[in-house]
């Protein structure tokens, strides 16, 4: 599929369209402006931005019922939710924040960055980058419609089969949950196999493995693990799908059905999936670090590599999740092991994260307090999930709020902090303009304040006691003194507020940055990567020519030289003048792939095809017709536009090819 | 410099020297054996849990079902001489092996309708059992790669008659046949502890 198709001028794209045949019946949409260019967009660029849009869509959606939660707990026997409610609301909160939120946040990040980090002008496959976003805001969309067509589903974000099935869970909510996570599933899959192939076959010349920012590597790494792990999920999806719509007996306990099956078919994807949540996080802090202590990464293929055994170790421990099912000793035993021994690579990390610190001429702008703020949260974090690696004390931890505790310090504290670090170190690539550092730090303070407060006291409740998705606690089982849970779920309450509070400050530097941002220079941290030598924001073609990549941290070294005799580094260049240089040799033909309709048209065949297994046959039939007819759309549309898609320019100004710069 | 950026050139350039789309069918496959892992696990779990309703061996009838899978491994054949034929630049020696190709597996489908159609006469329902459920979930799952494998064949033929084929025909048809031999391989593993494996 040839991606590189259609030149764009440096000022203006092609905004005029004469009909053609290139499609049958539709011509193709050639808009540069305006919605249409946005709804039909394969620009990897653009795609990025409208991840990140549905994420923090969700992300707040996902908040707001994090907040309701504390709420019912903040006193005894609350009354804000009742116990059907409850259970509603901690199922979306985790699995809006898993699904929709943190996953498509990472995808935001690797969607925009991944390209311009290995110097190429597009993923491999942009239209079907265009229908893994669409997919996943259409599964966003069925998982949430639940909450306005008879309730949400209520079984936790595990969803543990029996209870999931039509007896225990009769109303609909557990079958849009099903098919909301079926949907965001083929998007998630779709996309890993993209960035997989443009990571392995789109670097820029010289660009080898060895000299990949780790950011990229992270993704690719979380990618391999997205190819092998999903399938396991649609697996258990299908089958529950299977019971609770078409009859299926797969966990029918009176049928002698096996009720680990699901637990082992979740968790061999959940486990992976955690690492999917964290290593991105992981490389951006691996980015962010280096530029602001201004010092190489320490330990590049030590980083590098434990993120990759992070990654496979990870594929072979996610029994500890199901410590307390009764597996037999062995298999507690061996799980148990392999659980520490993933310790040790992220250890690793850690220490090179410290070392890259250590004598660096730190410069605390916010997205190194985030950065920092990721390092510190998640080794505490990192230390509780060792105790529950030991199977004996897993046993008294198990549903617990000191589980609870755990995975908010490395999820919140480690990969939400490592998203926010990425939102300040890349705002200014992405937008031109500056985020407020002010605002920046009251967002970070607060957020850290806040996330501590909340989480923190969960150990105490967890290891009192307290179980997890309890929707009522009463006084009288409080108990006393220090260890009275009261009050620790009064502060934890009073936290969830103030972390929200932090988040609200994220949305108005936002939009105080979009009024009255400064504009952002070249460089405004001093990079080290390629994806800054290029304008802010970038060109719709990336780059004005592919860059030749002779080190890691290329960008660095074009800025900074080796002096022969003293060996310190001294600046020969500024940012700003190797993207001026960049642009007087822009190549004078920049093709760029084409937008179309059918991404959009399709992930929408696919929703109400899932619909119809909902509602009957005849929307199915609908759906599988829309389906059908996107596919051939999408098979007969050429990859090429052909020239006869766009009207010859009248005003001269701009033609098909860029006349060089300069 | 200004003018190399062409077209063949965008097309045939890759950090691997595979191409893109070929790469991508091979991580799709990858991710497919996940898939039928899940299922085939499925299956060897629960294939001996009947409370009602026949067991395998009561209606399993080999000799049909090897029939039908020599079929579909002889489409195997039929699909390398299609590539081979493209990779000639044989545009109706293609087209004939892809049209070969998609009958013997729709002759593998018809004998998929006709053995559950006949399992369902002698007691054996979705419904009926945990061995009925994962039997027909993992044999319907491997038909519907089969038959999505037919309409991708009988598609290819019609684009190629029509010349709608963009970029490298051979390579289209290489990755559909990679498909195919994939889904065939699944079947010889699904054959073999299904079917052959006494329960």
């Amino acid at each position: 599929m040839a991606i590189i198709e259609r030149s764009i001028t440096t000022t203006e794209a092609f905004s005029v369209a004469t009909p053609s045949t290139s499609l049958g019946a539709l011509k193709r949409p050639v808009s540069s402006t305006g919605w249409k260019s946005w709804l039909f967009t394969v620009d990897h660029k653009k795609l990025g931005i409208m991840y990140s849009a549905a994420a923090l869509f969700f992300f707040i959606v996902g908040g707001l019922e994090a907040v309701l939660i504390r709420l019912q707990l903040a006193a005894p026997n609350g009354k804000v939710l009742n116990a059907d409610l409850y259970n509603q609301m901690f199922t979306m909160h985790a699995t809006t924040m898993v699904f929709l939120f943190a996953m498509p946040m990472a995808g935001a990040f690797a969607n925009y960055f991944l390209p311009l980090q290995i110097g190429a002008r597009d993923v491999a496959f942009p239209r079907l980058n265009a229908l893994s976003l669409w997919l996943l805001v259409v599964g966003g969309l069925v998982l949430n419609a639940s909450w306005f067509l008879g309730g949400a589903a209520d079984g936790g974000w595990f969803m543990y089969a029996p209870n999931s099935g039509p007896i225990f869970s009769p109303s609909h909510g557990v079958d849009f949950w099903v098919l909301g996570l079926q949907v965001a599933g083929i998007a998630s899959l779709i996309g890993s196999i993209n960035l997989i192939v443009t990571v392995l076959n789109m670097r820029a010349p010289g660009m080898s493995f060895m000299k990949m920012p780790v950011f990229t590597w992270m993704i690719l790494v979380v990618q391999f693990l997205l190819v092998f792990s999903l399938p396991v999920i649609t697996v258990a999806l299908v089958l529950l799908m299977f019971q609770r719509s078409y009859g299926a007996t797969f966990f029918d306990v009176s049928q002698g059905a096996d009720p680990l099956l699901w637990q082992h078919l979740f968790w061999i994807f959940g486990h992976p999936e955690v690492y999917v949540l964290i290593l991105p996080a992981f490389g951006i802090i691996s980015e962010v670090l280096p530029t602001f202590a201004r010092k190489p990464l320490f330990g590049y293929p030590f980083v590098v590599f434990s993120g990759a055994s992070i990654g496979l170790v990870g594929f072979g421990v996610w029994a500890h999740h199901m410590f307390a099912s009764g597996l037999g000793p062995v298999s507690v035993a061996v799980f148990s092991i392999a659980t520490m021994a993933i310790a040790i690579p992220t250890g690793v990390k850690i220490f090179n994260w410290l070392l890259t610190m250590w004598g660096g001429k730190i410069w605390y702008t916010s997205a190194m307090k985030f950065a920092i703020g990721l390092v510190v949260l998640f080794t505490i974090g990192g230390l509780s999930g060792v105790t529950h690696a030991v199977a004996p004390s897993d046993t008294q931890q198990t549903d617990t709020y000191y589980i609870v505790a755990h995975f908010h310090y490395v999820l919140f504290g480690g990969m939400v902090f490592g998203l926010f670090s990425g939102f300040y170190f890349w705002w200014p690539k992405v937008f031109g303009k500056m985020l407020n550092e002010k605002l920046g730090s009251w967002n970070f303070w607060l957020m850290v304040i806040g996330m501590n407060l909340t989480f923190g006291p969960m150990h105490i409740l967890g290891l009192q006691g307290q179980p997890r998705r309890m929707y009522v606690w009463t006084e009288a089982r409080a108990g006393e003194g220090f260890f009275n849970l009261g009050f620790w779920n009064l502060v934890a309450s009073i936290g969830s507020f103030i972390l929200a509070f932090g988040v609200l400050m994220f949305l108005i530097n936002v939009i105080h940055t979009a009024r009255k941002g400064k504009q952002a220079p070249a460089d405004p941290w001093d990079a080290r990567t390629l994806e800054w030598l290029t304008t802010n924001p970038p060109k719709p073609h990336n780059f004005d020519r592919i860059p030749v990549v002779h080190h890691l941290d290329e960008f660095f070294h074009r800025k900074y030289e080796s002096d022969p005799v003293t060996h310190n580094m001294r600046q020969v260049a500024t940012g700003e003048e190797l993207v001026r240089a960049e642009e007087a040799a822009a190549d004078a033909h920049i093709h760029l792939p084409s937008p179309s309709y059918w991404p959009l048209v399709l992930a929408v065949g696919v929703g109400i095809l899932g619909m119809g297994i909902i509602y009957g046959a005849p929307i199915m039939v609908v759906g599988g017709a829309v389906v059908l007819l996107a596919s051939y759309g999408w098979a007969l549309e050429p990859s090429t536009a052909e020239d006869i898609d766009f009207a010859s320019p009248s005003d001269g100004g701009h033609t098909k090819e860029i006349a060089t710069h300069g | 410099m200004a003018e190399t950026a062409t077209h063949a050139d965008q097309a045939h350039h890759s950090s691997t020297g595979l191409s893109n789309n070929k790469l991508a069918m091979w991580l799709f496959l990858g991710s497919e054996c996940l898939l039928f892992g899940g299922l085939i696990s499925t299956y060897m779990l629960y294939r001996g849990r009947v409370i009602t309703g026949p067991r395998p061996n009561a209606i399993f009838d080999i000799p049909f079902t090897s029939v039908s899978s020599f079929v579909l491994l002889m489409s195997s054949l039929t699909m390398v001489l299609a590539v081979t034929s493209a990779q000639r630049k044989d545009d109706s020696r293609t087209n004939l092996w892809l049209t070969v190709t998609a009958l013997l597996g729709a002759t593998f489908i018809g004998g998929q309708v006709y053995e559950f159609t006949t399992f369902y006469r002698e007691g054996l329902g979705f419904t009926t059992s945990l061995f009925g459920s994962s039997f027909y979930s993992l044999t319907g799952f491997h038909g519907v790669h089969v038959s999505l494998g037919i309409i991708l064949l009988l598609s290819l033929v019609g684009m190629i008659k029509k010349n709608k084929i963009t970029g490298n025909k051979a390579e289209v048809v290489e990755l559909i046949g990679l498909y195919w031999h994939f889904v065939d391989i699944v079947w010889i593993v699904i054959f073999t502890l299904v079917y052959l494996i006494p329960s």
